[in-house]
């Protein structure tokens, strides 16, 4: 019996060779238990070691593995082959961001919209490690637990049309952090994250299309946090003109 | 970014993972006018810190004692732990777990707001704090979220160090790659904290990430710092075949049993029953690791464990605890199931067998986190301070990274203090005999092995001659096929010649790094004839205090390892026989 | 508005095709919601309008209305209703995500909330009707 084998079309890109992308064929066995990442390591140990792709954890925690899968942002270490038969398979580099090489896309842009949403604990006044932990009801931590589930794999960008167009915006993940700490009962934070926010490629640039929820690996539901903080903001504002002696949260 | 003259800091740490990060923010807090660096292969929070799932150990409440998690940790160490070293590392504990939730780690909770405390295997006590079974993720993000705050810490994100840069037998600084545009660059630093975690990688079937290759041990190891008790590799008794993703012991805190192909709990046959519904301190499947992974491989011998298409393996039984709890407690064990064996445990028991999970040796440390080297520190799993001796309990490691990382940390600043400012410019022409180094050994070779091929050899015989039985024949055989490997691995050959993320050179780095790490491991655990914790000789079967209380202490020669020993510090407690 | 983004040398960038929006039926929708805008704001100019002849008098009111009874109108009318309805059936289905509500300790479940919202939406919808149509 002949082995039976997949296709993955896989995008490929050389910095300082090629112009744009271009898609290379491999065919790779086919096994029931393998994920799409199975055959990206089987290309790069047995067919090509050019090809050049992030991953690691293979259990779909740390993050590095999202890619386009036949159109769709997923972590390929929990796409199984099983899934597309008979294929071909189409794997392209996460939508929305700049590519570096090949799979591997930049996140730099990421990296710094998070350091502005402040996401740590943010109070007035600090207490001591020697007085303890802060009291927290299982209550208090189901408000913001969902959010804190976010792995930073950026299939939420690669989703939303929004940062596709216009890449200043703020985006679902640093949004949704964000969200977390202003949820979370520990902190005290909300006013300092608030005008970032508030920004115009904050909170109001999203257009609810939903898509980040959807494909969000992890149930974080980034949708959710953004129209949440849009009502909060919105409440916030009118408050403030209604009565701008009272203080603000 | 720095510029090109900017690539010099006060302190470097290389590792973005727990202890990596734990440790810059110490040194932040230490002093305001060091400058601090943080050094990562992958972005801090792609780290393997975040697959942890149980918890964290920490003394926590009233019915528990500094003194007994001591006694636990060293009764688990087999004797192997140094006592003054774990007598710190469990004062500092509880400390170090509420400043983390003080940075927003989103500990589970009782009723009451009191952060949560579950059972682990082979403490007498609940004292095992917990974020549901992500602990390691949510210690990750929460340290990642909080560096973000330090305007002072830098980050080289995807830069990979190649080479410690020492100057009159003192560290200052290292050459990494940037994976970004290929190039090679000094990065000069007073004083380096090695935390680039284990290398679990060294062998075929492991819980560990692909990252996890051993760097910053070759480094040290390559420097002239000993690696001390390499022989000691932990089989984690609960990993899902074929992929090896673990599934946590806190599976078996929260009371989920395991079971042969007869379903019958057959830990009882070996000295750890009496079997109870509810579970029990240091009993039955709350036993050590390396008792359990003992017990399922007789079991397997016995005939008694399933046979599948990745071997043995048997039943880790959750379904008495019902869909409520498992998904509290439990839901990325759920998650891990159903993904990647297609069970789901509320209904179905989950296929598990052992698993290299960890290393409990690592670059010898002192208390502080200091080495041999002048200037260079080690912090968690990359580390050996000594706690974890031959056997490390579930949920100590994550305490470690963090009482240690911070302490490296600190003493590191202290040292960066205390140094005068280093001249750049020598360290440039270093940086660049680093790179044609690299050049003539990979990008222009024309040789004919292939880093998959050595890597597999390697790992296959790492499994059989250092897996959890051991004997000299096949430790002799893997010690051969070591070295026949390395002189293959002279004649590797690349595909990859470009500078942008070549990921083929990595891996031919990190092969490098592993072949290192692996001899020492086969090399200790040769010389050590004697059974001890997780090193399990056939022909040695007796722990040999006499011969062998004592670290092992392997340094490189041309040659391969040169193994050495250095006593276990003894305080309160006098070595006894290990049974539970 | 924000700054161009300076692109980096070397880096590939990608461009959004036009037809984005014909990827995904989420994004489809989402599209979909954008055009009922227009077709509501035209139906409240077509209002505007139509309270404009009210207030000429009954002669130009019912000429008015006349014109409205073309097929044309009506095609139009029953359009910009299907819109308005999708578009409030959008709204009372965020209303569940965006409005937490809490029963002492438990979150009550987002559908709940949407169910609530639509429920109420009917009844008012019905007074209205009830209101409007009685004489």
């Amino acid at each position: 019996m002949t082995e039976e084998t997949m296709t993955l079309e896989v995008t490929r890109y050389r910095p300082g060779h090629d112009r744009e992308p271009r898609t290379q064929s491999f065919t790779v066995p086919y096994r029931t238990d393998w994920v799409v990442l199975d055959a990206l390591n089987h290309i790069k140990d047995r067919i090509d070691g050019t090809l050049s792709y992030r991953w690691s954890c293979r259990m779909g925690v740390c993050g590095s593995c999202g890619m386009m899968v036949n159109g769709v942002p997923k972590l390929t270490c929990a796409a199984f082959l099983r899934d597309y038969r008979p294929g071909p398979i189409r794997v392209e580099p996460l939508a929305n961001f700049p590519v570096i090489r090949d799979l591997v896309i930049a996140l730099d842009d990421f990296m710094e919209k998070l350091r502005r949403v402040k996401p740590w604990i943010i109070r007035a006044v600090e207490k001591p490690v020697s007085d303890g932990e802060y009291l927290q009801t299982p209550a208090q931590l189901d408000a913001y637990k969902q959010f804190s589930m976010c792995i930073n794999c950026m299939l939420c960008y690669a989703a939303c049309p929004v940062y596709g167009l216009e890449p200043a915006f703020l985006g679902p993940a640093a949004i949704a952090l964000a969200y977390r700490y202003n949820l979370d009962s520990r902190d005290e934070g909300y006013r300092l994250r608030e005008p970032v926010l508030s920004e115009a490629v904050g909170v109001w640039e999203c257009t609810f299309v939903g898509e980040c929820s959807v494909v969000c690996p992890k149930g974080v539901d980034p949708a959710a946090a953004i129209q949440r903080s849009k009502l909060a903001g919105a409440t916030d504002w009118l408050l403030s003109m209604i009565m701008p002696w009272a203080g603000r949260r | 970014m720095p510029g090109d003259d900017g690539y010099q800091h006060d302190l470097l740490v290389i590792g973005g993972g727990g202890a990596g990060l734990r440790a810059a923010i110490a040194a932040a807090e230490e002093s305001n006018r060091l400058s601090i660096a943080v050094l990562s292969k992958v972005y801090p929070m792609r780290s393997h810190t975040v697959s942890a799932e149980g918890g964290t150990a920490a003394v926590m409440r009233e019915n528990d004692s500094l003194d007994t998690h001591a006694k636990d940790t060293i009764f688990g160490s087999d004797f192997l732990a140094d006592q003054d070293v774990v007598e710190v590392f469990v004062k500092e504990a509880p400390g170090e777990v509420i400043q983390l939730e003080h940075w927003g780690c989103p500990w589970s909770r009782d009723p009451d707001g009191r952060v949560s405390v579950r059972p682990f295997g082979g403490m007498t006590v609940n004292r095992t704090l917990y974020a549901a079974d992500k602990t390691g993720f949510h210690m990750l993000h929460a340290l990642f979220q909080t560096s973000l705050k330090y305007e002072k810490i830098t980050r080289y994100d995807e830069w990979f160090a190649t080479s410690l840069l020492i100057e009159d037998g003192k560290v200052c600084g290292v050459t990494a790659l940037n994976l970004h545009d290929g190039q090679m660059r000094p990065i000069v630093a007073k004083a380096v904290i090695m935390c680039t975690g284990g290398a679990g990688r060294i062998f075929p079937f492991t819980t560990n990430a692909a990252i996890k290759t051993g760097d910053g041990m070759a480094l040290a190891y390559r420097a002239g710092v000993a690696l001390k008790d390499m022989e000691f590799v932990q089989y984690h008794p609960t990993g899902l075949p074929g992929t090896g993703i673990l599934i946590t012991e806190a599976a078996r805190g929260e009371g989920g049993h395991l079971k042969n192909k007869d379903g019958y709990r057959y830990l009882q046959d070996y000295g750890l029953g009496p079997p109870t519904d509810t579970p029990v301190h240091r009993k039955m499947e709350l036993g050590p690791r390396d008792i359990l992974s003992r017990c399922h491989i007789q079991e397997h011998q016995k005939g008694r464990t399933f046979d599948g298409p990745y071997g043995h393996y048997v039943h880790l039984d959750l379904r008495h605890l019902g869909e409520k709890l498992i998904d509290k407690n439990l839901p990325f064990v759920r998650e891990l199931a159903r993904n990647y064996v297609g069970i789901d445990p509320v209904h179905e028991p989950i296929p598990v067998r052992p698993v290299v999970h960890y290393m409990m040796g690592g670059i010898s440390t002192d208390i502080t986190g200091k080495t041999s080297l002048n200037g260079l520190y080690a912090a968690g799993e990359a580390a050996c301070v000594s706690i974890n001796g031959a056997n490390r309990l579930g949920s100590n490691s994550l305490t470690e990274l963090l009482v240690f990382g911070a302490r490296a940390g600190r003493a590191a600043a202290r040292h960066a203090l205390e140094r005068p400012a280093l001249r750049s410019n020598p360290l440039a022409q270093l940086a660049s005999d680093e790179r044609r180094r690299l050049d003539q050994r990979f990008l222009r070779a024309d040789g004919r092995e292939k880093i998959a091929d050595i890597r597999e050899e390697m790992q296959k015989a790492l499994e059989s001659g250092c897996g959890i039985y051991r004997d000299r024949a096949t430790m002799e055989g893997a010690c051969q096929t070591l070295r026949k490997l390395r002189e293959r691995f002279a004649h590797i050959s690349l595909a990859d010649k470009d500078a942008v993320f070549n990921t083929e050179l990595i891996a031919a780095l990190e092969l490098e790094c592993t072949l290192d790490v692996a001899e020492t491991v086969a090399r200790s655990a040769l010389a050590r004839e004697e059974s001890r914790g997780s090193h399990t000789r056939t022909d040695f079967p007796k722990r040999d205090d006499a011969r062998f209380l004592k670290h092992s202490l392997a340094y490189q020669t041309p040659d391969g390892p040169r193994i050495e020993y250095l006593p276990v510090t003894i305080t309160r407690w006098p070595p006894e026989e290990r049974k539970y | 508005m924000t700054a161009p983004r300076v692109e980096r040398p070397g880096l590939f960038y990608p461009k959004l095709p036009a037809t984005w929006w014909l990827r995904n039926a989420n994004y489809f929708r989402f599209m979909l919601r954008e055009l009922s805008s227009v077709f509501i704001a035209l139906f409240l100019v077509v209002f505007l309008v139509q309270l404009h002849r009210l207030s000429q008098g009954p002669g130009a009111y019912a000429a008015y209305l006349e014109t409205l009874r073309a097929p044309g109108w009506i095609i139009f009318h029953v359009v910009a209703l299907a819109f308005a309805l999708y578009h409030s059936v959008t709204w009372f289905n965020l209303t569940g995500v965006v409005q937490v509500v809490r029963l002492g300790e438990r979150q009550v479940p987002p559908r709940l909330v949407a169910g609530a919202s639509f429920a109420l939406w009917a009844v008012v919808s019905v007074v209205l009707l009830w209101f409007l149509l009685r004489g």
